[in-house]
């Protein structure tokens, strides 16, 4: 992969947080462990995964939202990941965030108008009338008529307050842009208007996205490249084609198998996984899906697998692929 | 339709948070009498000169500590100075002390209150602390070593009251904070590039201004009151300024005689306290349901 293609390369990246009892760190919360993973521009990156395996928080320390415990971030060829708040301000022009729940990502107290601006206020852009007519054409963009400026959040349905959210990620005309779950609050109807116009979005102007979502659906459908986070490692990482076909880690197959079906001929092929998710705090020694997987072997219970590169492209984390 | 146009165009009709509020506020008889009677008690204060029947100071030697009459609607004080003249004086004083030391223990609390909620760790633990301290003490009781130490006199008056009364405020706002910093919009601020204090200025207060406007009204009655204590002991505003608590205090001699001249001006207090109070309820029920309790 050529240099000038990759936007955003997350570099062995760990954020640990601590688990204070009595004021003393005892312990802490691995979230998010040793992940590698490279976003090229215009592409979208699908980050999936069940509850708990640190989708957010790695979302999160990709665009510095939180700090990085150890490991880089490499932002359009800078390192980001140490850099204070201030030193990232300018940088955050390019770099943007929508959010999963549209009532609480919206100021109530804030009109459309205001809301969209914030950003273009921030970061200087533009003069004050300049940005009403911004906002007005991405409000348009978005899919919004832009008489209702001078609205409030709670007068828009759901779906709306999205394209809210969705106008004032990209008014600063971010190169990537982080859709925390951005569809799982709205209903199935609005989700695929809202995906398509993220979509349109990206042809229009060559935003990335990393796309986080539980949803395998979702992702499979806008993503070119897919990365399956388990316990916070990247357990799966390839070309979303693979996961049509060419499953390699079985926690990816089980999840993927663990979409419902429609139909009765589609016979279940294997058993969903048992066992919960381990703790964060105490992960498992060696691989860290020993404990769930089917085909745990004694090296898989004190070694830790690296993520190989199987078929061009094809990134798996096992030790018996 | 081009952008150029619709700029033209007139905006969709938009109804803003508080007007909502000020429609519920409307289906409350009692809390708009209320306002009412704080905006005539305004007025009053405002044209004074114009309305009170004598001048202020005018002394009527034929009548001394007399009872209600046609010249002197609420009898006089044992100066013959005019008791209605005096109340109408005296609500100027009651009235500021109520604003101005409000507005002083808001700034106070508001500022200190935001930045222990929205920073927390050692700072919240700083301002915690301070506040315990502050609270520790029975209100009237540092109001009186405050006026000790500055002295008495109006001013003074509104600062002792006003270094007494943050605590509540600066309580609520930090609880309000450490909730709403938490919220993604807040997050979506600092995402775009948003300084902490535009963050605290234009997201955490503005969302904390209904409970501002709730509190503040809750509160400028015991400020009043303070400031009647205050003067009731003599350490208020000294004569001949008048103000309703110092009416009261002087009239304390004379119950006997006149009992009259204590009645008016406490019946002017116990009016204007109720009326903030029953109004600054009714503000609680119609800026925010969910504060019912508060």
């Amino acid at each position: 992969m050529a240099e000038q293609e990759v936007l955003m390369a997350v570099e062995n990246l760990n954020k640990w947080f601590p688990v204070r009892k009595m004021g003393r760190a005892r312990g802490y919360v691995k979230a998010v462990n040793d992940v590698s993973l490279q976003i090229r521009r215009g592409e979208t990156l699908g980050i999936v995964g069940e509850s708990g395996c640190g989708k957010t928080t790695l979302g999160r320390a990709m665009i510095r939202l939180t700090d990085v415990t150890d490991g880089r971030v490499i932002f359009d060829g800078q390192d980001i990941s140490r850099l204070s708040e201030k030193e990232l301000r300018p940088l955050r022009r390019d770099m943007q965030i929508i959010f999963q729940d549209p009532y609480s990502s919206l100021n109530p107290r804030m009109t459309v108008g205001d809301i969209i601006s914030e950003p273009l206020v921030y970061q200087n852009m533009y003069s004050a009338s300049e940005r009403i007519d911004r906002v007005r054409e991405l409000m348009d963009l978005c899919g919004l008529d832009p008489v209702y400026i001078r609205r409030y959040p709670h007068e828009f349905s759901g779906g709306q307050r999205q394209r809210i959210g969705i106008a004032r990620a990209i008014a600063v005309n971010p190169k990537f842009v982080l859709c925390d779950e951005p569809v799982s609050a709205l209903d199935v109807s609005i989700q695929s208007q809202v995906i398509n116009l993220l979509m349109d979005l990206q042809s229009r102007t060559g935003i990335a996205y990393a796309f986080i979502s539980h949803n395998l659906n979702v992702v499979y459908h806008v993503s070119r490249r897919i990365a399956v986070l388990y316990l916070g490692r990247v357990v799966e990482l390839a070309e979303r084609e693979t996961f049509k076909n060419n499953r390699a880690h079985p926690y990816t197959r089980a999840l993927f198998e663990a979409i419902p079906q429609v139909g009765f001929d589609e016979q279940q092929k294997k058993a969903p996984l048992s066992g919960d998710l381990p703790s964060p705090v105490d992960l498992p020694s060696g691989c860290v899906f020993h404990t769930r997987c089917p085909y745990t072997q004694p090296r898989c219970r004190t070694e830790v697998p690296d993520l190989r590169e199987i078929d061009p492209g094809h990134y798996v984390a096992c030790h018996l692929v | 339709m081009s952008i150029k146009a619709n700029a033209n165009v007139q905006d969709a009709a938009y109804t803003s948070f508080y007007h909502d509020a000020f429609v519920r506020l409307k289906r409350d008889k009692i809390a708009i009498a209320c306002l009412v009677f704080i905006v005539l008690l305004i007025l009053v204060a405002i044209f004074a000169p114009l309305i009170a029947p004598y001048p202020e100071g005018f002394q009527d030697t034929s009548a001394i500590l007399a009872g209600p009459s046609s010249k002197h609607w609420l009898g006089t004080d044992e100066f013959g100075r005019d008791i209605l003249t005096r109340i109408i004086y005296g609500s100027r004083i009651s009235l500021s002390v109520g604003l101005i030391a409000e507005a002083i223990a808001v700034t106070i609390g508001v500022f200190l209150g935001a930045l222990a909620g929205y920073y927390g760790g050692k700072i919240d633990a700083v301002i915690s602390r301070i506040i315990e301290i502050f609270a520790s003490f029975p209100h009237i009781l540092f109001a009186i070593v405050i006026m000790f130490v500055l002295g008495t006199g109006v001013i003074n008056v509104f600062l002792a009251i006003g270094f007494v009364g943050w605590t509540g405020i600066a309580r609520i706002i930090r609880a309000q904070v450490m909730q709403l910093k938490e919220k993604e919009f807040v997050e979506a601020a600092r995402a775009s590039g948003g300084s902490d204090l535009k963050i605290i200025l234009r997201h955490l207060i503005p969302n904390c201004l209904s409970t501002i406007i709730v509190v503040v009204t809750m509160a400028i009655p015991s400020d009043i009151m303070y400031e009647a204590s205050l003067s009731f002991l003599g350490l208020g505003v000294q004569p001949p300024v008048s103000s309703w608590g110092e009416m009261i205090s002087m009239a304390r001699k004379y119950l006997r005689t006149n009992p009259t001249y204590s009645v008016f001006p406490g019946i002017a207090l116990v009016l204007t306290v109720l009326a903030f109070n029953l109004l600054g309820d009714a503000l609680r029920d119609a800026l925010d349901p969910k504060l019912k309790n508060l």
